[in-house]
């Protein structure tokens, strides 16, 4: 964490004479060192081996399904694609703490999250391969697609919170940013709005460090982003972000608390972003590889598979077998995408509008007609 | 029947789908206890309560977005932004999110929503507060944008933009707000969105107008009968869609067309006018289609708006000269 020591200057002397009328905390959440060692007591669903490896797993199949869709866009079968390598475990950790009748808003990184929210893998390349029809997934109808305007879900996120609070559903908003979305107005729109109205809304910052090539330091001065939801009336708090317990546990807390009226929170998991922006970046050009060589100590999957190995009789032919599964099922779904065609042209006008206005009728036959046979 | 000024039968609209639709919800900066800048939703607070007719924090962006939020939940919201000049914060939702939700989903997540907000200049308003930017709106594909002209229109579009299951911006002309009344019913019944309304017959000239400049186009309408000049009058009323069938028998009529908006005249919605009657109607036409609009500058301060704005003159002076081309 960077310090910021306010300057002894003149006015700052006189200003320590005068009361404080706030003062703010904020925590961080750690379970597991990068080692996998516990460092503190963990959380009761830790002792869940099913589960633990469920997260494990889902975090290897988030890993192998970035490969293979980078190895796609490079190969011209997939366009533009953002994976969440070094990340999983905020994608993953977040999601596996949600209820299905809860709405996800999720970025364009989080295929993790919508893997565990039971969208198909072959959907999510539909959509990255240049097909709207992606998004028409076979997870919760309710939950957003990917949100590409960095923030712009975060009031989308705030009015279905208050939906789920005018109709008094037990229900919560989930909507995961970066950290370069804290910088802008449309987050601090929407939670100054769910502070006020107490809304079932949590958000979550993945802080991978870096905004396309702009690092944290060039994008904010504060000491945290967790504490950017203390001016709107609620906590923020700090998780290691490659420790899926950490960030499950998070999750499940702040989740809980929006659930019963106890109102929004922020949780900033904290984590790198060991692969470029997208795969149209290149991160050479603005990071050592040095950092990244560091940060790969610190990753996610070796982490949990530590403790498994430590604590859960976790056997490498276990290991083998996820890995393969994994690998077969995200094949499956290649196939499965790869063999799609293309919509007819005109559909472009279909879902437009409930119905298509007359006044686009003779366009939408412009087009029928000139790819007709 | 009530005669009610035109931001009355706004209230009336609101107040009668709040009342038949429980999904409906109504908020915006000053909405609730004040009721409006403009009073348009004077009283509903009281009478349906702070969950439904509600203040928002000063935050334009955050109302556009909440309206995205609940409408992907099934709620009805009818969102107010005080002035035109302060809808450009919602721009990124309107067209990011808003107007292609229902596409970008293939019909999963709809976008039923309303955003209110007052158009047009001569009200001796402060700078930003008249605006006309409305071919800006009608640019963007998925979305509606209506602006009614009189307060049974006013009426009956509002619950029209409110029960439509796309988005709607609503824009309403502040400088008619109670300048012009007329019987409403409170029938609850909604018009088209897509039709626009023949406000005078006649045979010689056609003149197109939306907003408060519809009023100003019948004044001319009657200097140019004492003419024996014989114009007729559309509101178009429904910018996008609009109603081009109805302009294009109109013009194929009388030979002539005129059309009059008070926004700059470069890319003005009056240019996609003029050019679909250049598509689709040239042979009916016995003059040049002819634009009388505000001047490509920004709208001036109070003291010189009027100069800006088009005069019922330079409508009259637009019409003879069709009349006499040739």
């Amino acid at each position: 964490m960077r310090i910021h020591p306010i300057p002894p200057h003149a006015e700052y002397k006189m200003a320590q004479e005068l009361s404080v009328v706030a003062t703010f905390e904020v925590r961080r959440r750690s379970y597991l060192g990068s080692d996998g060692t516990v460092l503190r007591e963990l959380p009761s669903f830790a002792t869940d081996r099913e589960l633990l490896v469920s997260l494990y797993r889902a975090m290897v199949l988030a890993r192998t399904f970035d490969l293979k869709a980078v190895s796609l866009q490079r190969t011209g079968r997939l366009g533009t694609y953002a994976t969440s390598l070094g990340q999983e475990a905020v994608g993953v950790g977040i999601a596996s703490a949600m209820q299905p009748n809860d709405v996800l808003l999720p970025s364009y990184r989080d295929n993790a999250a919508l893997q565990w929210r039971g969208v198909k893998m072959d959907e999510i390349l539909l959509y990255w391969g240049g097909d709207e029809r992606g998004n028409l997934w076979s997870g919760p109808a309710h939950d957003f697609p990917f949100c590409i305007p960095v923030a712009s879900q975060a009031p989308h996120a705030a009015g279905v919170a208050y939906a789920f609070k005018y109709r008094k559903q037990a229900r919560v908003a989930v909507c995961i940013i970066g950290d370069g979305a804290t910088s802008k107005g449309d987050l601090w729109e929407a939670m100054n709005f769910a502070g006020v109205w107490k809304l079932p809304l949590v958000f979550f910052v993945n802080n991978n460090q870096w905004a396309i090539s702009v690092p944290l330091k060039t994008q904010t001065a504060s000491q945290t982003l967790a504490q950017k939801a203390i001016a709107a009336g609620f906590s923020g708090e700090q998780v290691d972000g490659n420790d899926i317990i950490a960030v499950r546990a998070a999750a499940e807390a702040a989740i809980a608390a929006a659930r019963v009226g106890d109102g929004p929170r922020l949780i900033e998991a904290v984590t790198y972003r060991l692969g470029d922006h997208t795969t149209a970046d290149d991160a050479s050009r603005y990071r050592q590889s040095q950092e990244v060589q560091e940060r790969w100590k610190q990753e996610p999957i070796v982490r949990l598979r530590a403790y498994l190995v430590a604590h859960m009789g976790w056997s490498k032919a276990q290991e083998e077998k996820v890995a393969t599964e994994c690998e077969e099922h995200v094949e499956g779904a290649i196939e499965r995408y790869l063999a799609a065609g293309a919509a007819a042209p005109q559909t472009m006008f279909d879902h437009l509008y409930a119905r298509l206005p007359a006044a686009y009728s003779g366009q939408r036959k412009e087009v029928e007609d000139r790819f007709r046979g | 029947m009530a005669e009610l000024t035109l931001v009355d039968a706004i209230n009336l609209a609101l107040a009668r789908a709040l009342a038949d639709d429980p999904d409906v919800v109504v908020f915006g900066e000053d909405v609730g206890t004040n009721g409006g800048v403009f009073r348009a939703t004077a009283g509903l607070q009281r009478r349906f309560g702070v969950e439904r007719v509600f203040d928002t924090p000063l935050s334009e962006l955050l109302i556009s977005g909440l309206c995205v939020g609940m409408a992907a939940q099934g709620l009805r919201p009818v969102a107010e932004i005080q002035f035109m000049g302060f809808l450009y914060p919602c721009l990124d939702q309107l067209v990011n999110h808003a107007s292609r939700l229902r596409h970008r989903t293939q019909g999963r997540i709809t976008c039923p929503m309303v955003l209110r907000t007052t158009h047009g200049a001569g009200i001796r308003a402060p700078e930003h507060h008249s605006e006309a930017t409305e071919a800006m709106l009608a640019h963007i594909p998925g979305l509606r944008v209506v602006i009614p002209a009189s307060p049974e229109r006013a009426y009956g579009l509002l619950l029209a933009a409110i029960r439509d299951p796309d988005p709607v911006v609503f824009l309403e002309p502040t400088r008619i707000y109670r300048a012009v009344k007329g019987e409403v019913e409170d029938s609850g019944e909604a018009l088209p969105l897509d039709v626009a309304f023949i406000v005078r017959e006649g045979r010689d000239v056609t003149l197109i107008s939306w907003g408060a400049m519809v009023k100003d186009t019948l004044e001319a309408a009657e200097v140019l009968a004492a003419d024996g000049i014989d114009a007729e009058v559309i509101d178009l009323a429904t910018l996008k869609p609009y109603d081009e069938a109805t302009l294009l028998a109109s013009v194929s009529k009388t030979g002539r067309c005129i059309i009059v908006h008070e926004a700059a005249r470069t890319a003005g919605f009056g240019a996609e006018i003029a050019a679909m009657i250049a598509e689709r109607g040239l042979l009916s036409l016995l003059a040049p289609v002819a634009r009388v609009t505000g001047y490509d500058t920004i709208i001036p301060l109070p003291r010189l708006e009027r100069d800006y704005m088009p005069s019922v003159g330079r409508i009259v002076m637009a019409a003879r000269n069709a009349c006499n081309f040739g």
